[in-house]
């Protein structure tokens, strides 16, 4: 046998030397199945990569936490709309305000108080719930594929397909998914579900309606930004020049704005102005080079190195050879 | 052929006593398995046991400290972040052994890739007790496909790379049941299987780290970077080479009777020619980390407390057993060596364990309660990593792995 490297398809009649070896013809077919085999996967992960610039005419709501009172009533009406488990503390009851809360598997809303850095005498209350991203990290994150950004707006979690990774809860920026860590059956996230079936039916969501000062705004996203900088510039003494939600991770459905910085309300205000799918399109875009590379590469330096081999045994054969002979 | 049908009682008798009990009567091998380690072992699975079952009848709540801010707790910092580049060992020694054609550590070739098949295995088993679902393992594959996702990347690579790595160690555990077809048939594949290795844990291993990827903000800014992926991979790299040292080590320590001469003979020179291979990959690692703080000009947060105990990870757990490597490849000494292994593979789980624990959420108040597990997830972890060594040296014991079968003696 020869030492050339030769081609696949025509090295038909090859019987490796050292049969414990695998000889190259083998090798190749091995590869070509592991190279088939990452085609496979190549179209996979190659979806990561759209473009998603977002549902037109989603819905979404507008928090003005320059309204907010601070009674609850959001609070009872998502309770009742979810039909969620009887709170510890009632509803109407100030004593939660003691703590800084956030949503929890039993709360997919909560109301949170904080001194006005402007006037020591008054409170700002700050509304916490799913913010509805427009490209949400949850659903990035989800290897089931659990999460769903509805064309209405809501981002929906689907617990029948869910194994309890909680990648999402990782992932969220907002900090916005529960998980039910009590149950050992049937352990699930909890979250704001943007009352999806009432705005399907022409509605408006429970904690929306519920508002007695009209603090929360329903309406088509394009709609609420409108709205929010109107407000803004009419009153610019109320107001800090800032939609939170318009950007914050590839903005959200559900937006804020607010006398105070965001930051002083425990706003997480360090995020990307992208959404945060971004973050690992580099990386999942390099899988099918890898895919396609390695195995060239790999099987490249497998046959030089085992021609290089065959040379030099060849060598110190015929140098044998010659000392027999002399 | 030896593995012939198994019919009367008496043959399934005899191949019972030579392939499980090694050799020996019941009683004979029952009074071997009186040993100090394991007698803690015993103890230690009778507490964890218990606990891993309130786990399971009573949720994640009731054993762990993870809360819906926190919901990554020590038993994926430990058994998957940490345990899964300690793995790697199948993929660099495969890769140099098959690819790059180092024929003189072959010794340790099979050490190698049964200590990567079983740390696999066990960051799976770590995950199905982390899991809230564990019995919906599968759903990734075949119930909701989340491309996007790179856990969904990392459970494909994973559950696909456990079957590569089965498939190479098949070797070893059809020697030991002396099935020459079958044998055959598995040697033939092993270089296709090893490329398939290669590409699947280069994806992986940079994937757990790409996973934080999502999280900027949550991690501190020292550990997060966008070259965490490439910072993951090259870790596992090096760390897998110096824990077959390390396993090695301990085999040669604690295991010796199921070592051959040959293992045993060519261990020191093989260690050294491993620790200098460490060392430039943990140099490269080094140098990395100082890119990744120039590429985020993260330099003045190295003076903050934060930044003290990253200086502690970076100098004492990279860059010292970096030297201490370099310095026993240098003058030969396999002793220098493997202190400086033992140090790489402390320096890689605690890395982990920073970017998945430690670090996640250094911002929230309270943050230092949160990451100190209660007694309970100790437990799990220590009872899961207990059964790990069990299985490991069970497998070494009766298996030729860390010595050769004398009726395969040349033939691979």
């Amino acid at each position: 046998m020869d030492d050339i490297i030769r081609n696949p398809e025509g090295d038909n009649e090859s019987e490796p030397q050292d049969k414990a070896i695998i000889s190259r013809r083998k090798f190749l077919i091995g590869s070509a199945a592991v190279g088939s085999a990452a085609l496979f996967g190549n179209c996979k992960t190659a979806s990561a990569a759209k473009e998603f610039s977002g549902w037109p005419d989603r819905f979404g709501c507008l928090t003005d936490l320059t309204m907010c009172v601070g009674c609850r009533s959001c609070e009872k009406a998502c309770n009742e709309a979810n039909n969620m488990p009887e709170p510890d503390v009632p509803f109407d009851s100030a004593s939660v305000f003691e703590q800084k809360r956030r949503p929890t598997a039993k709360a997919l809303t909560v109301v949170n108080q904080y001194k006005n850095p402007k006037d020591e005498n008054s409170f700002i209350y700050r509304k916490i719930q799913c913010n509805h991203c427009n490209e949400p990290a949850c659903a990035t994150a989800c290897p089931v594929h659990a999460y769903e950004k509805t064309p209405e707006g809501a981002v929906l979690y689907d617990p029948e397909k869910c194994f309890g990774c909680r990648y999402c809860m990782v992932a969220c920026p907002f900090y916005a998914p529960a998980y039910d860590y009590e149950s050992a059956l049937e352990p699930r996230i909890f979250k704001c579900v943007l009352c999806h079936d009432r705005i399907k039916a022409g509605g408006v969501p429970a904690c929306a309606e519920a508002c007695p000062v009209g603090a929360v705004t329903f309406g088509k996203r394009e709609e609420l930004i409108k709205v929010a900088r109107k407000r803004i510039t009419d009153k610019p003494d109320r107001y800090i020049d800032h939609i939170y939600g318009e950007y914050e991770a590839g903005g959200t459905s559900w937006m804020y704005i607010s006398g105070v910085p965001f930051e002083q309300l425990d706003f997480p205000v360090d995020l990307p102005k992208k959404a945060l799918v971004e973050e690992t399109k580099g990386f999942l875009g390099a899988v099918p080079v890898v895919f396609a590379v390695w195995p060239a590469l790999f099987g490249m330096i497998y046959t030089a190195l085992r021609h290089r081999d065959e040379i030099e045994k060849g060598k110190s054969q015929s140098h044998e050879r010659e000392e027999e002979k002399k | 052929m030896s593995n012939g049908t198994l019919t009367t009682t008496g043959n399934f008798r005899s191949w019972f006593m030579d392939k499980l009990l090694m050799g020996m009567s019941w009683p004979e091998y029952s009074r071997t398995l009186i040993t100090p380690f394991n007698i803690v072992a015993a103890i230690v699975l009778s507490i964890g046991i218990p606990v891993i079952l309130i786990r399971f009848i009573y949720g994640l709540g009731a054993v762990t400290h993870a809360s819906n801010e926190y919901p990554l707790g020590i038993i994926l910092g430990w058994g998957l972040f940490g345990g899964v580049p300690l793995s790697a060992t199948g993929f660099v020694m495969g890769t140099a052994y098959y690819i790059f054609g180092f024929r003189g550590y072959k010794p340790l070739v099979r050490l190698g890739i049964l200590t990567g098949f079983l740390g696999y295995l066990f960051a799976v088993v770590y995950l199905l007790t982390d899991l809230g679902r564990p019995w919906r393992i599968y759903y990734p594959m075949i119930i909701g496909f989340g491309t996007t996702s790179v856990l969904f990347l990392i459970a494909w690579h994973v559950s696909t790379y456990l079957t590569v790595q089965l498939i190479e160690f098949s070797e070893a555990i059809l020697e030991w049941l002396k099935s020459r077809r079958v044998y055959k048939w598995a040697t033939m594949i092993v270089i296709g299987m090893t490329i398939a290795g290669i590409i699947l844990s280069t994806l992986h291993q940079s994937a757990l780290g790409a996973m934080f990827l999502l999280a900027p903000g949550k991690v501190h800014p020292l550990w997060f970077s966008s070259y965490i992926p490439h910072l993951f991979l090259s870790s596992s790299i090096y760390s897998a080479l110096a824990m077959v040292i390390m396993v090695s080590t301990l085999i040669a320590r604690f295991q010796r009777s199921a070592a051959d001469n040959n293992f045993l003979g060519s261990l020191d020179r093989l260690t050294v020619g491993l620790g200098k291979g460490a060392s430039v990959g943990i140099f490269v690692y080094f140098a990395m980390k100082l890119i990744s703080i120039a590429h985020d000009d993260n330099w003045h947060l190295l003076f903050t407390s934060w930044g003290y105990w990253y200086l502690v990870e970076l100098l004492g757990f990279v860059l010292l057993p970096g030297i201490v490597l370099a310095w026993g490849a240098k003058t030969g000494s396999a002793g220098i060596v493997r202190i400086g292994a033992f140090a790489s593979v402390a320096g890689v789980i605690l890395n982990r364990i920073n970017v998945s624990v430690i670090a996640f959420n250094w911002q929230l108040p309270g943050h230092l309660h949160h990451i100190i597990p209660p007694w309970q997830e100790v437990a799990i972890v220590a009872t899961i990593f207990t059964i790990h060594i069990l299985i490991f040296r069970w497998i070494i014991n009766r298996m030729p792995v860390v010595r050769e079968h004398p009726d395969y003696r040349e033939g691979h």
